[in-house]
Protein backbone atom coordinates (compact mmCIF):
# COMPACT_ATOMS: atom_id res chain seq x y z
CA UNK A 1 0.00 0.00 0.00
CA UNK A 2 1.16 3.45 -0.92
CA UNK A 3 0.29 5.72 1.98
CA UNK A 4 -0.35 9.42 1.37
CA UNK A 5 -0.49 11.54 4.55
CA UNK A 6 -3.51 13.86 4.51
CA UNK A 7 -2.67 16.23 7.30
CA UNK A 8 -1.02 19.25 5.61
CA UNK A 9 -4.26 20.75 4.42
CA UNK A 10 -5.55 24.28 4.96
CA UNK A 11 -8.89 22.80 5.98
CA UNK A 12 -7.26 21.99 9.31
CA UNK A 13 -7.15 25.04 11.57
CA UNK A 14 -3.53 24.58 12.67
CA UNK A 15 -2.38 24.45 9.05
CA UNK A 16 -4.54 27.44 8.05
CA UNK A 17 -3.03 29.46 10.87
CA UNK A 18 0.53 28.41 9.94
CA UNK A 19 -0.16 29.48 6.34
CA UNK A 20 -1.60 32.83 7.40
CA UNK A 21 1.41 33.53 9.62
CA UNK A 22 3.90 31.87 7.23
CA UNK A 23 5.07 29.94 10.29
CA UNK A 24 7.09 26.90 9.13
CA UNK A 25 7.15 25.11 12.48
CA UNK A 26 3.71 23.42 12.46
CA UNK A 27 4.31 22.36 8.83
CA UNK A 28 7.72 20.90 9.73
CA UNK A 29 6.20 19.00 12.64
CA UNK A 30 3.41 17.52 10.49
CA UNK A 31 5.84 16.57 7.72
CA UNK A 32 8.14 14.80 10.18
CA UNK A 33 5.35 13.08 12.12
CA UNK A 34 3.66 11.69 9.00
CA UNK A 35 6.93 10.56 7.46
CA UNK A 36 7.84 8.79 10.69
CA UNK A 37 4.41 7.15 10.71
CA UNK A 38 5.13 5.59 7.31
CA UNK A 39 3.80 8.06 4.71
CA UNK A 40 5.21 7.51 1.22
CA UNK A 41 3.80 10.85 0.01
CA UNK A 42 2.61 13.93 1.87
CA UNK A 43 -0.55 15.56 0.54
CA UNK A 44 -0.23 19.35 0.57
CA UNK A 45 -3.32 21.52 0.12
CA UNK A 46 -3.46 25.27 0.71
CA UNK A 47 -7.11 25.16 1.74
CA UNK A 48 -9.92 26.91 -0.09
CA UNK A 49 -9.64 30.44 1.13
CA UNK A 50 -6.12 31.71 0.69
CA UNK A 51 -4.91 34.76 -1.17
CA UNK A 52 -2.17 34.15 -3.72
CA UNK A 53 -2.53 30.32 -3.85
CA UNK A 54 0.54 30.05 -6.11
CA UNK A 55 2.81 31.65 -3.55
CA UNK A 56 1.29 29.65 -0.71
CA UNK A 57 1.73 26.34 -2.55
CA UNK A 58 5.34 27.13 -3.41
CA UNK A 59 6.00 28.06 0.21
CA UNK A 60 4.33 24.90 1.55
CA UNK A 61 6.28 22.61 -0.78
CA UNK A 62 9.60 24.24 0.08
CA UNK A 63 8.79 24.26 3.77
CA UNK A 64 7.94 20.54 3.82
CA UNK A 65 11.08 19.65 1.87
CA UNK A 66 13.24 21.58 4.30
CA UNK A 67 12.81 18.72 6.76
CA UNK A 68 11.90 15.55 4.77
CA UNK A 69 12.64 13.97 1.41
CA UNK A 70 9.18 12.41 1.24
CA UNK A 71 7.66 13.35 -2.14
CA UNK A 72 4.61 15.58 -2.14
CA UNK A 73 1.13 15.03 -3.45
CA UNK A 74 0.31 18.52 -4.71
CA UNK A 75 -3.38 18.91 -4.01
CA UNK A 76 -5.07 21.82 -5.76
CA UNK A 77 -7.66 22.58 -8.42
CA UNK A 78 -5.79 25.75 -9.37
CA UNK A 79 -3.47 25.09 -12.32
CA UNK A 80 -1.18 28.01 -11.51
CA UNK A 81 -0.80 26.89 -7.91
CA UNK A 82 -0.10 23.38 -9.19
CA UNK A 83 2.63 24.63 -11.48
CA UNK A 84 4.16 26.69 -8.68
CA UNK A 85 4.18 23.60 -6.48
CA UNK A 86 5.75 21.44 -9.20
CA UNK A 87 8.42 24.07 -9.87
CA UNK A 88 9.32 24.20 -6.17
CA UNK A 89 9.35 20.41 -5.72
CA UNK A 90 12.49 18.30 -5.40
CA UNK A 91 12.09 14.71 -6.62
CA UNK A 92 9.04 13.11 -8.23
CA UNK A 93 5.73 14.71 -7.24
CA UNK A 94 2.21 13.33 -7.44
CA UNK A 95 -0.39 15.70 -8.91
CA UNK A 96 -3.75 15.74 -7.13
CA UNK A 97 -5.61 15.93 -9.49
CA UNK A 98 -7.26 15.99 -12.89
CA UNK A 99 -10.81 14.92 -13.67
CA UNK A 100 -12.05 13.31 -16.88
CA UNK A 101 -13.00 16.70 -18.31
CA UNK A 102 -11.12 17.33 -21.54
CA UNK A 103 -10.11 20.86 -20.63
CA UNK A 104 -8.70 19.66 -17.32
CA UNK A 105 -6.83 16.80 -18.92
CA UNK A 106 -5.31 19.13 -21.51
CA UNK A 107 -4.20 21.52 -18.78
CA UNK A 108 -2.84 19.00 -16.23
CA UNK A 109 -1.34 16.15 -18.26
CA UNK A 110 1.21 18.33 -20.10
CA UNK A 111 2.41 19.59 -16.71
CA UNK A 112 2.76 16.00 -15.48
CA UNK A 113 4.82 15.19 -18.54
CA UNK A 114 6.94 18.33 -18.25
CA UNK A 115 7.79 17.79 -14.57
CA UNK A 116 7.90 13.98 -14.73
CA UNK A 117 5.17 13.82 -12.10
CA UNK A 118 2.60 11.10 -11.45
CA UNK A 119 -1.08 12.03 -11.60
CA UNK A 120 -4.29 11.27 -9.72
CA UNK A 121 -7.31 11.09 -12.05
CA UNK A 122 -10.74 11.53 -10.49
CA UNK A 123 -13.52 9.44 -12.02
CA UNK A 124 -15.81 12.43 -12.58
CA UNK A 125 -16.50 14.94 -15.34
CA UNK A 126 -18.51 18.10 -15.97
CA UNK A 127 -21.66 16.17 -15.03
CA UNK A 128 -20.30 15.44 -11.56
CA UNK A 129 -19.67 12.14 -9.78
CA UNK A 130 -21.29 9.18 -11.52
CA UNK A 131 -23.81 7.09 -9.65
CA UNK A 132 -22.52 3.65 -10.56
CA UNK A 133 -19.36 1.69 -11.21
CA UNK A 134 -19.76 1.42 -14.98
CA UNK A 135 -19.90 5.18 -15.49
CA UNK A 136 -16.93 5.68 -13.16
CA UNK A 137 -14.94 3.11 -15.11
CA UNK A 138 -15.90 4.74 -18.42
CA UNK A 139 -14.44 8.06 -17.24
CA UNK A 140 -11.37 6.26 -15.88
CA UNK A 141 -10.88 4.78 -19.35
CA UNK A 142 -11.00 8.26 -20.89
CA UNK A 143 -8.32 9.40 -18.45
CA UNK A 144 -6.12 6.38 -19.26
CA UNK A 145 -6.50 7.10 -22.99
CA UNK A 146 -5.72 10.80 -22.56
CA UNK A 147 -2.64 9.98 -20.47
CA UNK A 148 -1.49 7.66 -23.23
CA UNK A 149 -1.86 10.51 -25.75
CA UNK A 150 0.52 12.56 -23.62
CA UNK A 151 2.95 9.67 -23.23
CA UNK A 152 2.17 9.00 -19.56
CA UNK A 153 2.32 5.34 -18.51
CA UNK A 154 -0.71 3.79 -16.77
CA UNK A 155 1.66 2.96 -13.91
CA UNK A 156 2.08 6.69 -13.29
CA UNK A 157 -1.66 7.17 -13.11
CA UNK A 158 -3.65 6.81 -9.89
CA UNK A 159 -7.37 6.53 -10.60
CA UNK A 160 -9.65 7.68 -7.80
CA UNK A 161 -13.20 6.28 -8.05
CA UNK A 162 -14.34 8.96 -5.56
CA UNK A 163 -15.80 7.69 -2.34
CA UNK A 164 -18.58 9.88 -0.90
CA UNK A 165 -19.58 10.16 2.76
CA UNK A 166 -21.52 7.09 3.77
CA UNK A 167 -23.68 9.24 6.04
CA UNK A 168 -24.84 11.22 2.99
CA UNK A 169 -24.57 8.94 -0.06
CA UNK A 170 -24.64 5.40 1.19
CA UNK A 171 -25.16 3.75 -2.19
CA UNK A 172 -21.73 4.83 -3.48
CA UNK A 173 -19.42 2.65 -1.36
CA UNK A 174 -20.22 -0.62 -3.11
CA UNK A 175 -19.98 1.09 -6.51
CA UNK A 176 -16.52 2.37 -5.59
CA UNK A 177 -15.42 -1.14 -4.64
CA UNK A 178 -16.69 -2.49 -7.96
CA UNK A 179 -14.87 0.32 -9.80
CA UNK A 180 -11.60 -0.67 -8.10
CA UNK A 181 -12.01 -4.17 -9.52
CA UNK A 182 -12.89 -2.94 -13.03
CA UNK A 183 -10.18 -0.30 -13.33
CA UNK A 184 -7.42 -2.88 -13.01
CA UNK A 185 -8.52 -4.40 -16.30
CA UNK A 186 -8.24 -1.16 -18.28
CA UNK A 187 -4.59 -1.44 -19.24
CA UNK A 188 -1.56 -3.70 -18.96
CA UNK A 189 0.31 -2.78 -16.83
CA UNK A 190 -2.81 -1.68 -14.96
CA UNK A 191 -3.28 1.89 -13.76
CA UNK A 192 -3.00 2.28 -10.00
CA UNK A 193 -5.96 3.15 -7.80
CA UNK A 194 -6.29 5.57 -4.91
CA UNK A 195 -9.03 6.79 -2.58
CA UNK A 196 -9.33 9.83 -0.36
CA UNK A 197 -10.22 7.61 2.57
CA UNK A 198 -11.40 10.09 5.20
CA UNK A 199 -14.15 11.30 2.89
CA UNK A 200 -16.08 8.07 3.52
CA UNK A 201 -16.55 8.98 7.19
CA UNK A 202 -17.41 12.69 6.87
CA UNK A 203 -20.33 13.50 9.12
CA UNK A 204 -20.33 9.97 10.60
CA UNK A 205 -19.86 8.88 14.15
CA UNK A 206 -17.00 6.40 14.72
CA UNK A 207 -14.96 7.97 11.95
CA UNK A 208 -11.85 5.86 12.51
CA UNK A 209 -13.88 2.63 12.47
CA UNK A 210 -15.65 3.60 9.26
CA UNK A 211 -12.32 4.53 7.67
CA UNK A 212 -10.56 1.31 8.56
CA UNK A 213 -13.46 -0.95 7.63
CA UNK A 214 -13.68 0.62 4.21
CA UNK A 215 -9.92 0.52 3.76
CA UNK A 216 -9.85 -3.24 4.40
CA UNK A 217 -12.68 -3.76 1.91
CA UNK A 218 -10.96 -1.58 -0.71
CA UNK A 219 -7.63 -3.36 -0.22
CA UNK A 220 -9.39 -6.65 -0.91
CA UNK A 221 -10.59 -5.12 -4.20
CA UNK A 222 -7.00 -4.30 -5.16
CA UNK A 223 -6.61 -0.71 -3.93
CA UNK A 224 -3.00 0.47 -4.41
CA UNK A 225 -2.89 3.77 -2.50
CA UNK A 226 -4.88 5.91 -0.08
CA UNK A 227 -4.82 9.44 1.18
CA UNK A 228 -5.37 8.92 4.88
CA UNK A 229 -4.42 9.71 8.46
CA UNK A 230 -1.13 7.83 8.78
CA UNK A 231 -0.95 8.72 12.46
CA UNK A 232 -4.11 6.66 13.18
CA UNK A 233 -2.45 3.56 14.67
CA UNK A 234 -5.59 1.40 14.42
CA UNK A 235 -5.83 2.24 10.75
CA UNK A 236 -2.18 1.43 10.13
CA UNK A 237 -2.63 -1.89 11.93
CA UNK A 238 -5.40 -2.69 9.45
CA UNK A 239 -3.01 -2.01 6.57
CA UNK A 240 -0.43 -4.39 8.07
CA UNK A 241 -3.03 -7.09 8.74
CA UNK A 242 -4.64 -6.78 5.32
CA UNK A 243 -1.19 -7.21 3.75
CA UNK A 244 -0.92 -10.51 5.61
CA UNK A 245 -4.44 -11.66 4.70
CA UNK A 246 -3.89 -10.79 1.05
CA UNK A 247 -0.66 -12.85 1.14
CA UNK A 248 1.46 -9.86 0.26
CA UNK A 249 3.68 -10.51 3.24
CA UNK A 250 4.68 -13.67 5.08
CA UNK A 251 2.87 -14.14 8.39
CA UNK A 252 4.78 -14.37 11.63
CA UNK A 253 3.66 -13.87 15.22
CA UNK A 254 5.37 -10.48 15.44
CA UNK A 255 4.15 -9.07 12.12
CA UNK A 256 2.35 -6.16 13.78
CA UNK A 257 5.36 -5.15 15.89
CA UNK A 258 7.52 -5.28 12.78
CA UNK A 259 5.09 -3.12 10.80
CA UNK A 260 4.92 -0.58 13.63
CA UNK A 261 8.68 -0.63 14.09
CA UNK A 262 9.41 -0.16 10.39
CA UNK A 263 7.07 2.82 10.33
CA UNK A 264 8.75 4.23 13.40
CA UNK A 265 12.17 3.84 11.88
CA UNK B 1 9.36 -12.90 -29.01
CA UNK B 2 9.54 -10.58 -26.06
CA UNK B 3 10.91 -12.04 -22.85
CA UNK B 4 8.54 -11.34 -19.96
CA UNK B 5 10.59 -10.24 -16.98
CA UNK B 6 9.66 -9.84 -13.37
CA UNK B 7 10.75 -6.52 -11.86
CA UNK B 8 11.61 -7.33 -8.26
CA UNK B 9 11.93 -4.52 -5.77
CA UNK B 10 13.74 -6.38 -2.99
CA UNK B 11 17.00 -8.26 -2.64
CA UNK B 12 18.67 -10.76 -0.37
CA UNK B 13 20.84 -9.12 2.27
CA UNK B 14 24.60 -9.56 2.09
CA UNK B 15 26.39 -11.20 4.99
CA UNK B 16 30.18 -11.14 5.28
CA UNK B 17 31.95 -13.89 7.20
CA UNK B 18 35.54 -13.65 8.44
CA UNK B 19 37.78 -10.71 9.33
CA UNK B 20 41.21 -9.87 7.98
CA UNK B 21 43.91 -8.27 10.20
CA UNK B 22 42.76 -4.75 9.15
CA UNK B 23 39.39 -5.58 10.69
CA UNK B 24 40.70 -7.15 13.83
CA UNK B 25 40.79 -10.79 12.71
CA UNK B 26 43.41 -13.15 11.35
CA UNK B 27 41.70 -14.46 8.17
CA UNK B 28 43.50 -14.16 4.83
CA UNK B 29 40.23 -13.12 3.18
CA UNK B 30 36.51 -12.78 3.87
CA UNK B 31 33.53 -14.45 2.24
CA UNK B 32 30.39 -12.48 1.35
CA UNK B 33 27.16 -14.29 0.50
CA UNK B 34 23.69 -13.10 -0.55
CA UNK B 35 22.83 -9.95 -2.44
CA UNK B 36 20.79 -11.72 -5.14
CA UNK B 37 18.17 -9.59 -6.91
CA UNK B 38 16.30 -12.39 -8.69
CA UNK B 39 15.39 -16.05 -8.54
CA UNK B 40 18.34 -18.47 -8.65
CA UNK B 41 20.23 -18.31 -11.95
CA UNK B 42 17.49 -16.41 -13.81
CA UNK B 43 20.31 -14.19 -15.02
CA UNK B 44 18.02 -12.18 -17.28
CA UNK B 45 15.99 -11.02 -14.29
CA UNK B 46 18.45 -10.36 -11.53
CA UNK B 47 22.04 -10.38 -10.37
CA UNK B 48 24.10 -12.88 -8.40
CA UNK B 49 26.78 -10.55 -7.01
CA UNK B 50 28.26 -13.25 -4.79
CA UNK B 51 28.59 -16.87 -5.94
CA UNK B 52 27.21 -19.70 -3.80
CA UNK B 53 29.97 -20.89 -1.44
CA UNK B 54 31.14 -24.29 -0.25
CA UNK B 55 31.96 -24.98 3.40
CA UNK B 56 33.63 -28.30 4.21
CA UNK B 57 32.41 -29.97 7.38
CA UNK B 58 34.94 -31.16 9.93
CA UNK B 59 34.45 -32.55 13.42
CA UNK B 60 36.43 -32.06 16.61
CA UNK B 61 36.38 -35.81 17.11
CA UNK B 62 36.62 -38.71 14.70
CA UNK B 63 33.08 -39.28 13.32
CA UNK B 64 32.76 -43.00 13.97
CA UNK B 65 29.23 -43.15 12.59
CA UNK B 66 30.22 -41.90 9.14
CA UNK B 67 30.17 -44.74 6.60
CA UNK B 68 33.52 -46.00 5.42
CA UNK B 69 33.03 -44.44 1.96
CA UNK B 70 32.96 -41.04 3.64
CA UNK B 71 35.72 -41.69 6.18
CA UNK B 72 38.13 -43.07 3.61
CA UNK B 73 39.15 -39.79 1.87
CA UNK B 74 39.85 -38.17 5.26
CA UNK B 75 41.31 -41.25 6.97
CA UNK B 76 44.69 -39.65 7.70
CA UNK B 77 43.24 -36.50 9.33
CA UNK B 78 40.03 -37.57 11.10
CA UNK B 79 41.69 -37.40 14.51
CA UNK B 80 43.25 -33.98 13.93
CA UNK B 81 40.79 -31.13 13.19
CA UNK B 82 43.55 -28.67 12.22
CA UNK B 83 45.04 -31.10 9.68
CA UNK B 84 41.54 -31.97 8.48
CA UNK B 85 40.75 -28.28 7.91
CA UNK B 86 44.02 -27.78 6.04
CA UNK B 87 43.28 -30.76 3.81
CA UNK B 88 39.80 -29.36 3.03
CA UNK B 89 41.33 -26.11 1.84
CA UNK B 90 44.19 -27.74 -0.06
CA UNK B 91 42.27 -30.64 -1.58
CA UNK B 92 38.82 -29.13 -2.16
CA UNK B 93 39.52 -25.41 -2.25
CA UNK B 94 36.98 -24.96 0.57
CA UNK B 95 35.66 -21.38 0.81
CA UNK B 96 34.90 -21.91 4.48
CA UNK B 97 35.46 -24.52 7.18
CA UNK B 98 32.40 -25.69 9.14
CA UNK B 99 33.52 -27.11 12.49
CA UNK B 100 31.01 -29.23 14.39
CA UNK B 101 31.79 -29.47 18.10
CA UNK B 102 30.45 -33.01 18.24
CA UNK B 103 32.63 -34.09 21.14
CA UNK B 104 30.85 -31.87 23.65
CA UNK B 105 27.67 -33.94 23.25
CA UNK B 106 26.85 -35.43 26.67
CA UNK B 107 26.26 -38.77 24.94
CA UNK B 108 29.64 -38.65 23.22
CA UNK B 109 32.80 -37.20 24.79
CA UNK B 110 31.00 -34.63 26.94
CA UNK B 111 34.00 -32.34 26.54
CA UNK B 112 33.81 -28.83 27.96
CA UNK B 113 34.27 -25.20 26.91
CA UNK B 114 38.06 -25.27 27.35
CA UNK B 115 38.52 -28.14 24.91
CA UNK B 116 36.20 -26.44 22.41
CA UNK B 117 38.15 -23.19 22.67
CA UNK B 118 41.41 -25.02 22.06
CA UNK B 119 40.17 -26.82 18.96
CA UNK B 120 38.70 -23.63 17.48
CA UNK B 121 42.00 -21.83 18.01
CA UNK B 122 43.95 -24.65 16.41
CA UNK B 123 41.68 -24.64 13.35
CA UNK B 124 41.91 -20.85 13.08
CA UNK B 125 45.67 -21.02 13.06
CA UNK B 126 45.76 -23.92 10.59
CA UNK B 127 43.77 -22.23 7.81
CA UNK B 128 43.15 -18.67 6.56
CA UNK B 129 39.55 -19.17 5.38
CA UNK B 130 36.63 -17.90 7.50
CA UNK B 131 35.15 -20.29 10.03
CA UNK B 132 31.68 -21.60 10.78
CA UNK B 133 31.29 -23.24 14.21
CA UNK B 134 28.25 -25.08 15.53
CA UNK B 135 27.64 -26.92 18.78
CA UNK B 136 26.61 -30.52 19.24
CA UNK B 137 22.88 -29.80 19.14
CA UNK B 138 22.17 -30.37 22.83
CA UNK B 139 20.60 -27.04 23.87
CA UNK B 140 22.03 -26.88 27.39
CA UNK B 141 25.49 -27.94 26.35
CA UNK B 142 25.50 -25.58 23.37
CA UNK B 143 24.60 -22.68 25.65
CA UNK B 144 27.68 -23.48 27.71
CA UNK B 145 30.16 -24.29 24.95
CA UNK B 146 29.26 -22.04 22.02
CA UNK B 147 29.52 -18.74 23.95
CA UNK B 148 32.98 -19.81 25.15
CA UNK B 149 33.96 -20.49 21.56
CA UNK B 150 32.58 -17.11 20.51
CA UNK B 151 34.81 -15.50 23.09
CA UNK B 152 37.90 -17.48 22.02
CA UNK B 153 37.33 -16.42 18.40
CA UNK B 154 36.43 -12.81 19.23
CA UNK B 155 37.01 -10.49 16.30
CA UNK B 156 37.18 -13.30 13.71
CA UNK B 157 33.63 -12.58 12.50
CA UNK B 158 32.72 -16.27 12.42
CA UNK B 159 29.32 -17.70 11.60
CA UNK B 160 28.13 -19.58 14.66
CA UNK B 161 25.09 -21.61 15.64
CA UNK B 162 22.69 -23.06 15.78
CA UNK B 163 20.02 -20.68 17.15
CA UNK B 164 16.44 -21.96 17.30
CA UNK B 165 13.19 -20.37 18.41
CA UNK B 166 13.40 -22.21 21.75
CA UNK B 167 17.08 -21.48 22.25
CA UNK B 168 18.70 -18.41 20.75
CA UNK B 169 19.47 -15.88 23.46
CA UNK B 170 22.90 -16.94 24.71
CA UNK B 171 24.10 -17.60 21.15
CA UNK B 172 22.90 -14.22 19.93
CA UNK B 173 24.49 -12.56 22.94
CA UNK B 174 27.90 -14.03 22.16
CA UNK B 175 27.58 -12.88 18.54
CA UNK B 176 26.86 -9.35 19.72
CA UNK B 177 29.64 -9.21 22.28
CA UNK B 178 32.33 -10.93 20.20
CA UNK B 179 31.42 -9.78 16.69
CA UNK B 180 30.09 -12.92 15.00
CA UNK B 181 27.21 -13.85 12.70
CA UNK B 182 24.48 -16.30 13.63
CA UNK B 183 22.77 -19.28 12.01
CA UNK B 184 19.01 -19.08 12.67
CA UNK B 185 17.33 -22.43 12.17
CA UNK B 186 13.61 -23.04 11.64
CA UNK B 187 11.95 -26.44 11.22
CA UNK B 188 10.78 -26.22 7.59
CA UNK B 189 8.47 -23.39 8.59
CA UNK B 190 8.64 -20.01 6.89
CA UNK B 191 6.58 -18.28 9.58
CA UNK B 192 9.00 -19.40 12.28
CA UNK B 193 11.96 -18.45 10.08
CA UNK B 194 10.68 -14.89 9.93
CA UNK B 195 9.69 -14.84 13.60
CA UNK B 196 13.14 -16.02 14.73
CA UNK B 197 14.82 -13.34 12.62
CA UNK B 198 12.64 -10.76 14.35
CA UNK B 199 13.38 -12.16 17.82
CA UNK B 200 17.11 -12.05 17.09
CA UNK B 201 17.04 -8.48 15.79
CA UNK B 202 14.96 -7.43 18.79
CA UNK B 203 17.92 -8.44 20.94
CA UNK B 204 19.99 -5.96 18.94
CA UNK B 205 21.90 -8.10 16.44
CA UNK B 206 21.60 -6.47 13.01
CA UNK B 207 19.85 -8.42 10.24
CA UNK B 208 23.08 -8.32 8.21
CA UNK B 209 24.49 -10.79 10.71
CA UNK B 210 21.91 -13.53 10.21
CA UNK B 211 22.13 -16.54 7.91
CA UNK B 212 19.06 -18.76 7.93
CA UNK B 213 18.93 -22.53 7.94
CA UNK B 214 15.41 -23.41 6.78
CA UNK B 215 16.42 -27.09 7.20
CA UNK B 216 16.47 -29.54 4.38
CA UNK B 217 16.10 -33.22 3.71
CA UNK B 218 18.16 -35.28 1.31
CA UNK B 219 17.09 -36.28 -2.16
CA UNK B 220 14.21 -38.70 -1.68
CA UNK B 221 13.47 -37.46 1.83
CA UNK B 222 11.07 -34.56 1.35
CA UNK B 223 13.42 -32.35 -0.63
CA UNK B 224 10.50 -31.02 -2.70
CA UNK B 225 8.98 -29.50 0.43
CA UNK B 226 12.34 -27.98 1.43
CA UNK B 227 12.61 -26.59 -2.07
CA UNK B 228 9.24 -24.88 -1.87
CA UNK B 229 10.04 -23.36 1.54
CA UNK B 230 13.33 -21.98 0.25
CA UNK B 231 11.67 -20.68 -2.89
CA UNK B 232 9.09 -18.90 -0.74
CA UNK B 233 11.92 -17.36 1.32
CA UNK B 234 13.54 -16.03 -1.84
CA UNK B 235 10.24 -14.74 -3.25
CA UNK B 236 9.56 -12.97 0.04
CA UNK B 237 13.02 -11.38 -0.09
CA UNK B 238 12.48 -10.19 -3.64
CA UNK B 239 9.07 -8.79 -2.78
CA UNK B 240 10.68 -6.64 -0.12
CA UNK B 241 10.12 -8.67 3.05
CA UNK B 242 13.19 -7.46 4.92
CA UNK B 243 12.76 -9.88 7.81
CA UNK B 244 13.06 -12.87 5.47
CA UNK B 245 15.75 -11.53 3.16
CA UNK B 246 18.69 -13.40 4.68
CA UNK B 247 21.12 -15.69 2.85
CA UNK B 248 20.53 -19.41 3.33
CA UNK B 249 22.86 -22.15 4.61
CA UNK B 250 22.14 -25.83 3.94
CA UNK B 251 23.73 -28.80 5.70
CA UNK B 252 23.87 -31.04 2.65
CA UNK B 253 26.43 -33.61 3.78
CA UNK B 254 24.65 -34.21 7.05
CA UNK B 255 21.35 -34.97 5.30
CA UNK B 256 22.66 -36.87 2.27
CA UNK B 257 24.85 -39.26 4.28
CA UNK B 258 21.92 -40.03 6.56
CA UNK B 259 19.98 -41.46 3.59
CA UNK B 260 19.77 -45.21 3.24
CA UNK B 261 20.80 -44.93 -0.41
CA UNK B 262 24.11 -43.35 0.64
CA UNK B 263 24.81 -45.56 3.66
CA UNK B 264 23.94 -49.06 2.51
CA UNK B 265 27.18 -51.01 1.91
CA UNK B 266 27.92 -52.84 -1.36
CA UNK B 267 27.28 -56.29 0.13
CA UNK B 268 23.70 -55.63 1.23
CA UNK B 269 22.68 -53.58 -1.82
CA UNK B 270 24.56 -54.99 -4.80
CA UNK B 271 21.89 -53.84 -7.26
CA UNK B 272 22.44 -50.18 -6.29
CA UNK B 273 26.02 -50.09 -7.51
CA UNK B 274 29.16 -49.27 -5.50
CA UNK B 275 28.45 -47.33 -2.32
CA UNK B 276 31.22 -44.82 -2.81
CA UNK B 277 29.80 -43.50 -6.08
CA UNK B 278 26.25 -43.74 -4.72
CA UNK B 279 27.00 -41.68 -1.61
CA UNK B 280 28.84 -39.01 -3.53
CA UNK B 281 26.04 -38.84 -6.10
CA UNK B 282 23.43 -38.55 -3.34
CA UNK B 283 25.27 -35.65 -1.70
CA UNK B 284 25.88 -33.92 -5.03
CA UNK B 285 22.30 -34.22 -6.28
CA UNK B 286 20.93 -33.02 -2.96
CA UNK B 287 23.23 -29.99 -3.27
CA UNK B 288 22.40 -29.17 -6.89
CA UNK B 289 18.68 -29.30 -6.11
CA UNK B 290 19.09 -26.90 -3.19
CA UNK B 291 21.30 -24.71 -5.38
CA UNK B 292 18.32 -24.17 -7.67
CA UNK B 293 16.16 -23.45 -4.62
CA UNK B 294 18.39 -20.53 -3.68
CA UNK B 295 20.89 -21.71 -1.04
CA UNK B 296 24.02 -19.59 -0.54
CA UNK B 297 26.29 -21.74 1.66
CA UNK B 298 26.61 -25.51 1.12
CA UNK B 299 28.04 -27.54 3.98
CA UNK B 300 29.55 -30.59 2.27
CA UNK B 301 31.27 -33.73 3.52
CA UNK B 302 32.76 -35.75 0.65
CA UNK B 303 35.58 -34.09 -1.35
CA UNK B 304 34.39 -35.54 -4.68
CA UNK B 305 30.85 -34.18 -4.14
CA UNK B 306 32.27 -30.79 -3.17
CA UNK B 307 34.56 -30.59 -6.18
CA UNK B 308 31.77 -31.62 -8.55
CA UNK B 309 29.45 -29.05 -6.97
CA UNK B 310 32.10 -26.37 -7.48
CA UNK B 311 32.38 -27.21 -11.19
CA UNK B 312 28.60 -27.15 -11.51
CA UNK B 313 28.35 -23.72 -9.84
CA UNK B 314 31.14 -22.36 -12.04
CA UNK B 315 29.34 -23.58 -15.16
CA UNK B 316 26.07 -21.99 -14.11
CA UNK B 317 27.80 -18.68 -13.38
CA UNK B 318 29.77 -18.80 -16.64
CA UNK B 319 26.60 -19.23 -18.63
CA UNK B 320 25.33 -16.20 -16.82
CA UNK B 321 28.29 -14.10 -17.92
CA UNK B 322 27.90 -15.37 -21.48
CA UNK B 323 24.33 -14.16 -21.70
CA UNK B 324 24.78 -10.93 -19.80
Amino acid sequence: MILIGERINGLFRDVARAIAERNPEPIHALALAQTKAGAHFLDVNTGPAVDEPEKVMGWLVRTVQEVVDTPICIDTMNVKALEAGLAAHRGRALINSTTGERAKLDAILPLAKEYGAQVIGLAMNEKGVPKDANDRTAIAMEIVAAADEYGISPQDLYLDPLILPVAVAQEHASEVLETLRQVRLLADPPPRTVVGLSNVSQKSKNRSLVNRTFLAMAMACGLDAAILDVTDQDLMDVVATANILLNKEVYCDSYLEVARRSHAG
Amino acid sequence: MELLKENWTGKVREVTIGATPERGGTRTHTVTVGGETGLPFLHFEGEVPNPPRIAMEIWDTSPEEWPEALREPWADVLADPAAWARKCVEKCGADLIMLRLASCDPDRGNTGPAEAQAVVKSVLSAVGVPLIVIGCGDPEKDNEVVPAVGEAAAGENCLIGIAKQENYKSLVATCMVNGHNIIAQSPLDINIAKQLNILITEMGLTPERIVIDPMSGALGYGIEYCYSIMERVRLGSLQGDKMLAMPVIVFVGQEAWRAKEAREPDETAPAWGPQRARGVAWELLTATTLLQAGADIFVMRHPDAALALRRHIDELLMREEGVA
